[in-house]
């Protein structure tokens, strides 16, 4: 099977399947971008298992370095070696630690790579990997081999727009921005996750959670993931759907917001809003 | 054909390249999306475009180019008389329908329909409100407006793929309208630039550890100059007058940039630099700062950024004692070129949108004197003055 079209746990509009199916053709990395908490990562795992690819990791830091994908070196473990006369220490392949790239390239059959929030990294690590992106091999100076894909893997690369990625990496990938889901697809995400959920408490909840989202002047808007984790709170709780339209004004806020808004100022400006709207007859 | 819908939106401002035009051909011959416009519309998007600022100008190319093809075949090949029939059908009153009739029939009311669906485009897109013609037209008499004729059409592909760019959901994100606090800071990253000078002081732990192995265990210390922000700020604000439509604006640039540099200073002046600014806008009438001492305080390679309209009368630029406040003994041009001479280095950011610069005498001015650095106050325009300061040294 070479074509995804979603799971049965991952909801992808039709857009987002064309660029992942793009990508799996072509054999090119996929850029994601999109707002926190709609399923950036979430995406580079579910392609994994709708395709029955393995799956790599690599996160990014702001510390993380080109090289660490590929291998490292680790001088310290010979450096100690060499103190105690371990007789490794005279091949230096003992100390070649492969990286996420490494172990992708060199897999069995074609797995999935995923490179996680490649912004947070120094503004050159995107050209860093142009290459090993591009021809999908490199070298290790340290060992002098080649390393080359036996099948290219399905690079997924997302980014939260932190920093703006260089034009000649941009050029070598598909691209894809997640849109923040509409009331319909919503919907449908909250069914996958939260299949046995009331229909009444989830329309009362979701008209609640589309308001507080069109609340202006908020810090942060809550995402989708946030949205997952209030319903499994309100489920848990076992509140009633009626309870999140209050007309008291001792409880204005609905219940457990703490999951949905997780800023004191957003709470503070939100409890204003809705006590000044709810204030009009 | 595809070469002419490549090089259309490269006219229309979307940044492509040959080899993501080779790619999207690629994807084409290998059948990624095939028979529909929908899929290739997505395939294209995916392949061509690679910044979601950008997504609304191809989604106009893509309206217009692919307008035209659908045009040549007719409107038929829209499938749209279906389903305006079958609406009609369900709308209309057999009333209505002998009207419809005594127009000319279907073929009379589609050919009048295109025209209008014509107008009406053109008229969304400038910018304004779809504008029922209800009670004048026979097509707002029937309750014609393109949402409603849609949502009769659920199984229609073409439908759909007409109404993904033409209701240009991207348009917030093209850069030369929006301009957010996480946005401008983006773009005055750019300026932020490390590097490292003077004498070494650091130990490089990595750098010692790794050739210290490589030596097979001979310590060898390895050094590296401190890394710290190199670029330093001079920022000049305007305030008062015609500059409060625009606070909140600058209020957001100002947060922005203060957090992204070392090295910033910032004053304020007003309408027009002259012999004097201040810091704290609360007390410019006691403490002020001359503006000799600015230039002689902070060395050349600060970095000027101006913030202002510089909306105001032309007097008060090229004249002295031409200032609203106060008496200016010099004109403002000679301070400006005063300044200039001291940092090279600087830009003008203005909040006043560039279409009307052209009609401000003072705006002509201020951009000669500023060497035509003179840039709208958006992210787009912020990433261009960006570019220009990090340029030089």
């Amino acid at each position: 099977m070479n074509r995804f079209n979603g799971t049965d746990s991952y909801v992808a509009t039709d857009d987002l399947m064309m660029a992942v199916n793009a990508a799996v053709t072509l054999e090119r990395p996929l850029l994601i971008k999109g707002e926190p908490g709609t399923g950036k990562t979430m995406l580079a795992i579910e392609v994994a298992k709708a395709l029955d690819r393995p799956l790599y990791e690599w996160h990014i830091k702001s510390t993380t370095k080109a090289q660490h994908g590929l291998y490292e070196y680790d001088a310290v473990s010979r450096l100690r070696d060499s103190q105690l006369g371990d007789s490794r220490v005279h091949d230096i392949r003992n100390y070649i630690v492969q990286g996420m790239l490494w172990q992708a390239f060199t897999a069995d059959k074609p797995a999935v790579l995923l490179i996680d929030e490649v912004d947070k990294a120094d503004i050159e690590f995107p050209n860093d990997l142009l290459r090993e992106l591009d021809r999908m091999e490199f070298y290790v100076y340290e060992t002098q081999e080649l390393v080359r894909a036996k099948h290219r893997p399905l690079v997924v690369i997302t980014s939260n727009n932190e920093k703006e990625l260089p034009d000649a990496f941009l050029r070598r990938c598909f691209f894809h921005y997640i849109r923040f889901p509409d009331h319909e697809t919503m919907e449908k995400i909250v069914r996958v996750h939260h299949p046995d959920i009331k229909k009444t408490l989830l329309r009362e909840a979701l008209e609640g959670f589309f308001e507080i989202r069109d609340v202006p002047g908020l810090k942060k808007k809550p995402s989708t993931s946030e949205l997952l984790d209030w319903l499994k709170l309100l489920m848990a709780e076992d509140i009633p759907p009626e309870a999140l339209h209050s007309r008291d004004a001792h409880k204005i806020v609905p219940p457990l917001h703490g999951a949905l808004i997780k800023n004191e100022q957003d709470v503070h400006l939100f409890e204003r809003l809705v006590f000044m709207s709810r204030r009009k007859p | 054909m595809l070469i002419e819908f490549f090089l259309k939106l490269k006219d229309g401002g979307v940044p492509v390249s040959i080899r993501e035009f080779l790619t999207l051909n690629e994807a084409l011959a290998k059948r990624v999306a095939f028979g529909s416009l929908d899929d290739f519309y997505f395939l294209a998007r995916t392949c061509l475009v690679k910044d979601e600022k950008f997504f609304d100008r191809y989604d106009r190319v893509f309206g217009a180019y692919f307008k035209g093809i659908t045009d040549v075949e007719g409107i038929a090949a829209m499938i749209p008389e279906a389903w305006l029939k079958k609406l009609a059908e369900r709308i209309l009153t057999d009333e209505e329908r002998k009207l419809v009739e005594s127009l000319g029939g279907w073929d009379k009311l589609m050919e009048t329909l295109k025209q209008r669906l014509a107008e009406q485009k053109g008229r969304h897109q400038g910018g304004s409100k779809w504008i029922g013609t209800a009670g004048t037209s026979p097509f707002g008499a029937y309750g014609y407006n393109p949402e409603g004729v849609r949502i009769g059409q659920e199984e229609s592909r073409h439908r759909r793929a007409v109404k993904v760019w033409d209701k240009r959901e991207f348009r917030n994100l093209d850069d030369t309208v929006e301009l957010g606090t996480r946005n401008i800071k983006v773009a005055l990253r750019r300026l932020r630039k490390f590097a490292r000078t003077g004498a070494p002081e650091e130990l490089d732990l990595d750098d010692t550890i790794r050739s210290t192995a490589k030596n097979a265990g001979w310590l060898d210390l390895k050094m590296v100059p401190e890394r710290h922000n190199a670029v330093k700020v001079l920022l000049f604000l305007d305030v008062g007058g015609s500059m409060d439509d625009h606070i909140r604006v600058c209020e957001q640039l100002f947060s922005a940039a203060r957090v992204e540099f070392k090295h910033l200073e910032y004053f304020y002046f007003h309408n027009f630099l002259y012999e004097r600014v201040w810091k704290d806008n609360r007390r410019r009438g006691t403490e002020r700062v001359a503006t000799w001492d600015v230039l002689h305080t902070y060395p050349h390679d600060y970095k000027v950024i101006l913030v202002g309209d510089a909306t105001m009368s032309p007097y008060e630029i090229v004249y002295p004692g031409g200032s609203v406040e106060h008496t200016n003994e010099e004109a403002g041009a000679v301070w400006m070129q005063r300044l200039l001479a001291v940092y090279p280095n600087a830009i003008w950011l203005n909040p006043q949108s560039d279409a009307v610069w052209d009609y401000h005498e003072s705006i002509r001015i201020t951009r000669q004197l500023i060497g035509d650095r003179m840039f709208p106050l958006t992210l787009e325009g912020l990433d261009r003055g960006m570019r220009l300061l990090t340029k030089t040294h």
